[in-house]
């Protein structure tokens, strides 16, 4: 996506462009990204689709196509389209806290002057954790039993917490473990985008007496637009597809299906169940909604984005 | 100088030519880890020791489901591992891997090995053994459900810590006290709650789990566990879940370490747990029978085990599975055994372990490690206390776990969430039915 930014920034009419004679070379040029599209992508896409039309043992031993029926289960079973839910639940709300959370730092860091190196590198480190890891390190914290913070809202607010048994607290235990780590990627972005922003233009602003917050809502915010609709694509890509393990190490989908995701099902069924055809069927239907996703926010919500 | 360096050089090349050119090479993929991998390492190299022609080579390839995946990917490359590691709910998918899989009676006929089926514990084999009586998997690391209590715990509240609750009753009756004296924070919490409530709950009543003598007679089984003496179990846990004598801690082994912290002061669990708790628990503790219900005609009858077996692949030479026979022999004598199962809590495999345990008067210094044992060889294992065999079980322990936690958390009554488990669990063996008819 940076690569369109580039495209579309220098269009002017008129410009004469270089051009390079038709040859091998830019089919070079591009083999490699070709090749690794081809290997980590539309390879193992095709598998997945052609299992999903499968029906066969952990073993492979007997397979049997069956068309379309791993769907027909699927979409059959009241308890998987309950999972959409959650899965449009947590994706919302994971996404949201991480953009905004990360877009508040970012305007935070950008703002002061002195000591903003040391927060930025201090911002940038859970991007460093693994999925898992955070998904312990935050159940270790809020631990019915154990936990630091549940023994402060115990102790403070006479809150009980235990997210083996309530619904809500189990699902705000994976949105802050996945959110907290995304924040730090997108916070580098903000802050990049940010300091990309010419200072003549917020300078300018502020002779004319706009003060921070009007800077922000007025300048950065609409300047940002790029990065933002950026990130918005990527924390949903990220929200819907690497959350497994943070949903594994945590909750395990409980309780009673509260945190089960549409991916944490598939790699549960998949990888842990053994069950190709019906894990694969899953897997379709996921790509199918991310596949959508993406084409809605490129055509309605790309058209508001201002690139300068 | 010079001659020497040569000589080293020849001297080398003999050490580094020697193992790869009379040694068989035996693959050994397990799940392991922490005290026992250690134990796992001594055991290969035990046997590695005891011979000069083979070698088993135990590599530890993540959980029992993560090394499980492996496995079935190595064997589609046909790379699969001579001897796997599989927990006993995949035990139907290995089964069922007919082709992919040799059972461990036909590796110890072809190679000419002795082996005595009926020298293994009843219960343990059983749970491996088909319709015919022969063994499939060899048995490596079984436990069973027990019940463990914290004695300290239990004379603060005023209960005589010599005397553990034999029934659910008097666990009931023991909890409320432990509650209303405040003498631990949680009376009684449970670990495996499918395993314990649900699995071991039914054999150790007498009382069918799924048609098809629990799933070791055929693919058609059906499960039958929403039956009366189950959910009048779950009901009664539920209701201890609302008046606060039962907490809910987790899925798996969580609830062990609010025993051993001190905060719960009964729980049910593995028998393996013992060498954590051991290790853990800063109060007098004490292993028990796991309590029944007096009121079921046969209870109690026997527990049923939980753990792992060892599977053979298919598609090796006849030298190589000669070498898995020799090791199963190994891994089958008595003082091998009897350590195993003296420094891991994992019950012997075979009757002669058990005895030379005895001898050594383990258990006199050890009181409450040979209440695993005694559990399983009660009463000779029924068609109903025998264990499962049931496909796509990984899947229904899950959908047991969740209905569970619908009835602790009172959104289901225990009829409709065993029901429930029933109905979503059928669909999942008819899945697995159908899977494995296919050409």
């Amino acid at each position: 996506m940076p690569g369109k930014d580039a495209a579309k920034a220098r269009p002017q009419a008129g410009e004469k462009r270089v051009r390079f004679p038709p040859g091998w070379l830019p089919y070079a040029l591009v083999a490699p990204q070709l090749a690794i599209t081809l290997v980590f992508f539309i390879w193992p896409a095709s598998q997945a689709l052609w299992q999903s039309l499968l029906i066969q043992d952990a073993f492979g031993i007997h397979v049997q196509f069956a068309g379309l029926t791993n769907f027909r289960e699927l979409f059959a079973d009241p308890l998987y389209r309950e999972s959409f839910k959650v899965t449009a639940v947590f994706s919302l709300l994971m996404t949201s806290s991480a953009l905004v959370i990360s877009l508040l730092l970012a305007a935070c860091c950008d703002y002061i002057v002195r000591g903003a190196r040391a927060y930025e590198t201090l911002l940038i480190w859970p991007y460093a954790v693994a999925p898992a890891i955070a998904a312990v390190l935050w159940s270790f914290v809020f631990n019915p039993s154990i936990g630091l913070l549940t023994y402060a809202m115990h102790r403070w607010f006479g809150y009980e917490w235990n997210h083996l048994l309530n619904p809500g607290q189990a699902m705000a235990l994976i949105v802050i473990a996945s959110a907290w780590k995304q924040i730090s990627y997108n916070f580098l972005f903000f802050l990049a985008g940010m300091q990309a922003i010419p200072k003549s233009l917020l300078e300018g602003a502020a002779i004319d007496g706009a003060g921070p917050i009007r800077r922000f809502a007025t300048i950065i915010f609409p300047l940002l637009s790029p990065t933002t609709f950026f990130l918005l694509v990527v924390n949903i890509v990220q929200a819907f597809f690497e959350t497994f393990g943070v949903v594994d190490a945590s909750t395990k989908g409980g309780p009673v299906r509260a945190t089960e995701i549409l991916v944490y099902k598939v790699y549960h069924d998949g990888f842990e169940a053994g069950d190709l055809g019906g894990s694969a069927a899953q897997s379709v239907v996921l790509m199918a909604i991310v596949m959508a996703l993406t084409v809605v926010q490129f055509r309605y919500i790309e058209r508001r984005v201002q690139y300068a | 100088m010079r001659q020497a360096t040569i000589r080293a050089a020849a001297l080398a090349a003999a050490l580094a030519a020697t193992p790869t050119f009379a040694v068989t090479e035996i693959q050994w993929w397990h799940s392991m880890t922490g005290a026992l991998d250690t134990r796992v390492n001594e055991i290969a190299n035990g046997f590695n020791a005891s011979q000069s022609e083979y070698k088993v080579v135990p590599v530890y390839k993540g959980g029992y489901a993560e090394s499980m995946s492996a496995a079935v990917a190595a064997a589609r490359a046909k790379q699969a591992p001579h001897i796997l590691q599989v927990f006993e709910v995949g035990t139907a998918t290995m089964m069922a891997a007919k082709g992919v899989v040799k059972p461990v009676y036909e590796v110890m006929q072809q190679a000419g090995e002795p082996f005595d089926p009926s020298g293994y514990m009843p219960a343990v084999a059983s749970y491996y053994t088909d319709t015919k009586g022969r063994m499939l998997s060899m048995p490596f690391n079984s436990s069973t459900t027990v019940f463990y209590y914290n004695k300290d715990a239990f004379a603060k509240a005023g209960l005589d810590p010599s005397k553990p609750p034999r029934t659910w009753k008097e666990v009931g009756d023991a909890a409320a006290k432990i509650k209303a004296t405040g003498a631990t924070p949680c009376a009684f919490t449970t670990a495996w709650q499918s395993w314990v409530q649900l699995e071991s709950m039914s054999a150790w009543h007498n009382v069918q789990f799924a048609t098809q003598e629990n799933g070791f007679g055929g693919m058609e089984a059906r499960l039958t566990y929403n039956n009366p003496m189950l959910v009048k179990h779950v009901a009664m846990l539920g209701a201890w879940a609302k008046d606060g004598r039962f907490s809910y801690a987790g899925r798996t082994t969580e609830p062990e370490a609010k025993f051993y912290s001190g905060e719960c002061a009964m729980l049910t669990s593995s028998s393996a747990a013992y060498a954590n708790i051991k290790r853990n628990a800063k109060f007098d503790f004490s292993i028990s029978y796991l309590p029944y219900h007096e009121d079921v005609k046969g209870a109690p009858q026997n527990t049923i085990i939980g753990g792992a077996s060892l599977w053979v692949f298919e598609g090796k030479t006849p030298e190589e599975y000669k070498g898995v026979a020799k090791f199963f022999t190994y891994l089958s004598k008595p003082e091998v055994q009897a350590e195993w199962h003296q420094s891991t809590g994992y019950v012997p495999i075979t009757k002669a372990a058990y005895e030379l345990t005895k001898s050594q008067g383990y258990y006199e210094k050890n009181p409450g490690t040979d209440i695993a044992i005694e559990q399983l060889l009660l009463k000779n294992p029924t068609k109903m206390s025998k264990g499962l065999r049931l496909g796509n079980y990984v899947q229904i322990r899950t959908i047991n776990d969740e209905e569970l936690e619908a009835v602790w958390s009172g959104k289901k009554t225990a009829k409709q969430a065993l029901d429930a488990a029933v109905e979503r669990g059928n669909a999942e063996l008819r899945k697995f039915e159908r899977a494995n008819k296919g050409t």
